[in-house]
């Protein structure tokens, strides 16, 4: 495969002053990434800081209700609440081991950023995030989070003001500040190497789940997995380690949005088409003349009209599946797991777990294994005004 | 030779920098985008940059994305620009240059965007997303037309990069002022004149500084070190302002 893809999708398609700080974090992943220094420290703060391993949880309850056997990789347990800070105290590590003095970020559910603002807390960087102005009054609990560890927060104004453009103006800024600053960008999606660095960091999610479901289960592996796709980095690194277990059902879940005909929706593998958007050659929510189109979610961890190139990938090759859930959907799974469970999930987690609820006539019997990706207290004003 | 590149040596043989106006296509409104052009052209332009609006122009600045956001707005698309374009071939004394994001080309399809380009006179083309690296598949597409690709280089862009870039460019090579995104700077960088001294040793081809440019008095310090300036955001605001392209002009003649 070329560098830098995955069989037709990924790539660097990115202005060409971005290229030097790109080819500084490729050598940096070639070098400070594997030695010894890094990986000790790393492992340290994962342990210590975030808590890993974290938990594998079965659910008596709604496995009785469904007739299946449903297991959570707790990801919500993590500090700060979600699978996103793997990511950010790797490339953080990173970056202050490459004498970076900022952090910057995009983040749509705030997640994201409130992970990347620890990271820098807890390094002793500085932390800027984009974040667009529809979801800084959406997710406002994360902003107050982040505001209080220390964050200059930035609301983009411009186009659909939600994630996709918060990754404009923060690729703008990096070109301005790159010789400060690391891009910490929060998902497996963007230019070469972001892809590969931020799977690095989230694979650990399948390699602790693999192992935990092996021990529980008799050395068995599940017969489905699955996670919910925003930008996919919660889903490739739930899938990684079994892609290659061949047996194993992996199944993205994309958001439908409201799921009326001709509505938004954030599901660009099921709905999308082959372009070029944020460096990255993938699949797109756009207009047949190749202009983005607004995607929409009720969850705004999910709310993005590209996705992962890897994930264009397993979806073309046929070793993932890719299926979409709806707000409705995914605000019952939200119910329900938090009534039946005393699990409160991320509203991008609901639609994960929805899958299981959605398919249990076809699950029945098997063992589903679902990555719940953050918990659901940034979620709770939203829920007060459609409940 | 590239009539982008015959272009700017012919204001050099007047002992002139080449003047190099951008305007998105579609502004400030359907009718008077052509007006504009008109006027630009006829102010002794050698190069005229027409924007293609994208709806996430991360090279741009504010001014530049308004602009684009409200051209698409109002429905303006390649297939507009082009057929257009087409109408008034030969019309233009400047050589034209389409500048934008490679997804709507891409959409577009390569080698129809190529042959379209031709037919309408169009003889450059700046994919702002797009480096070296990923380069290969629409310089093949686009050269047999008679369509350069213009390289995009700045002061971050090491001397082997530039080499990567140098081999076999044709028109002019763009050298980005800032490390950042278009708009009007009030100071341009000190380190400026000693990467375009770099430039100069590898490229054999014209050299043009963009970005964040507003008034001729700025390029002075660069004296027998550039052939060629760019201005969009400049004009855009001055457009903006409801004045006309031909009164910009009017200090560069
Ligand atoms: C809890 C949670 N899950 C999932 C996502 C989606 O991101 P990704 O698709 O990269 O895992 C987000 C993003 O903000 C999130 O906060």
């Amino acid at each position: 495969m070329r560098k830098g893809y995955f069989g037709d999708f990924g790539g660097q398609f990115i202005p060409e002053l971005l290229m030097p700080p790109l080819i500084e974090l490729e050598e940096a992943m070639e070098t400070i990434l594997p030695s010894e220094a890094f990986q000790t420290r790393f492992a340290a703060m994962l342990k210590e800081n975030v808590g890993r391993p974290s938990a594998i949880t079965y659910c008596p309850n709604l496995s009785k209700d469904l007739g299946l056997d449903l297991w959570l990789k707790r990801e919500d347990l993590n500090h700060s609440g979600a699978h996103k800070i793997n990511n950010t105290l790797g490339q953080g590590l990173l970056a202050k081991m490459m004498g970076k003095k900022v952090l910057l970020a995009e983040t749509g559910a705030g997640m994201h950023g409130v992970a990347t603002t620890v990271a820098a807390a807890m390094l002793d960087m500085k932390a800027v995030i984009y974040m667009g102005a529809t979801d800084v009054i959406r997710q406002a609990p994360n902003v107050n989070r982040m505001r209080l560890m220390g964050a200059e927060i930035i609301a983009v104004e411009s186009g659909t003001k939600t994630l996709k453009d918060a990754i404009n103006e923060a690729l703008r800024r990096w070109l301005a500040d790159q010789e400060t600053t690391h891009y910490c960008f929060g998902t497996a999606a963007g230019p070469h190497p972001f892809p590969t660095l931020v799977r690095e960091f989230q694979q650990i999610i399948s390699k602790e789940a693999r192992e935990q479901f092996m021990a529980r289960n008799q050395g068995k592996l599940p017969d489905v997995v699955v996670a919910c796709v925003g930008g996919g980095s919660n889903a490739i690194g739930m899938f990684h380690n079994f892609v290659p277990d061949e047996s194993v059902k992996l199944v993205g879940v994309e958001a439908a949005g409201t799921g009326e005909p001709g509505c938004y929706s954030s599901a660009p593998i099921d709905h999308g088409t082959e372009g070029v958007l944020h460096g990255m050659k993938t699949k797109l929510l756009q207009t047949p003349e190749g202009q983005i189109e607004p995607s929409h979610s009720v969850a705004p961890g999910l709310d993005y009209p590209g996705v992962g190139p890897e994930h264009a990938y397993l979806d073309a090759i046929g070793r993932a599946d890719y299926t979409t859930i709806n707000d409705a959907q995914a605000i019952n799974a939200f119910k329900v797991l938090s009534r039946r469970e005393g699990i409160i999930p991320a509203l991008e987690s609901s639609h994960a777990v929805a899958y299981a609820i959605e398919n249990k006539d076809k699950l029945q019997g098997k063992s589903v294994l679902v990555c719940l990706s953050g918990r659901g207290d940034k979620d709770l004003g939203i829920l007060d005004e459609i409940m | 030779m590239n009539a982008m590149q015959r272009k700017i040596e012919e204001a050099r043989g007047k002992g002139k920098v080449g003047l190099i106006p951008f305007l998105p296509a579609g502004f400030p409104d359907r009718e008077r985008f052509w007006k504009e052009l008109e006027e630009l052209d006829a102010a002794g332009a050698s190069v005229i940059e027409i924007g293609m609006p994208f709806s996430d122009p991360v090279a741009d600045g504010p001014v530049v994305e308004k602009a684009s956001l409200r051209c698409l707005a109002d429905g303006v698309n390649l297939a507009w620009i082009l057929t257009e374009l087409r109408k008034r071939k030969g019309q233009f004394n400047a050589a034209l240059l389409l500048m934008g994001y490679l997804n709507p080309v891409y959409q577009y399809g390569l080698d129809r965007f190529a042959e379209d380009c031709e037919a309408a006179g169009v003889s450059g083309l700046i994919i702002a997303d797009m480096p070296h690296e990923e380069s290969r598949f629409v310089r093949d597409a686009v050269e047999p037309h008679g369509i350069a690709l213009v390289p995009l280089i700045g002061l971050n862009t090491s001397k082997e990069r530039m080499k990567l870039y140098a081999d076999g460019a044709q028109g002019f090579c763009y050298f980005v002022s800032v490390l950042g995104t278009t708009g009007q700077r009030d100071a341009l960088s000190a380190r400026i004149k000693e990467k375009l001294a770099e430039a100069r040793e590898v490229f054999d081809i014209p050299i043009a500084l963009g970005f964040g440019i507003k008034h001729p008095d700025q390029l002075t310090q660069f004296d027998g070190l550039l052939d060629a300036a760019v201005f969009g955001s400049a004009l855009i605001s001055h457009i903006e302002s409801g004045r006309s392209s031909d009164s910009f002009m009017e200090p560069w003649k």
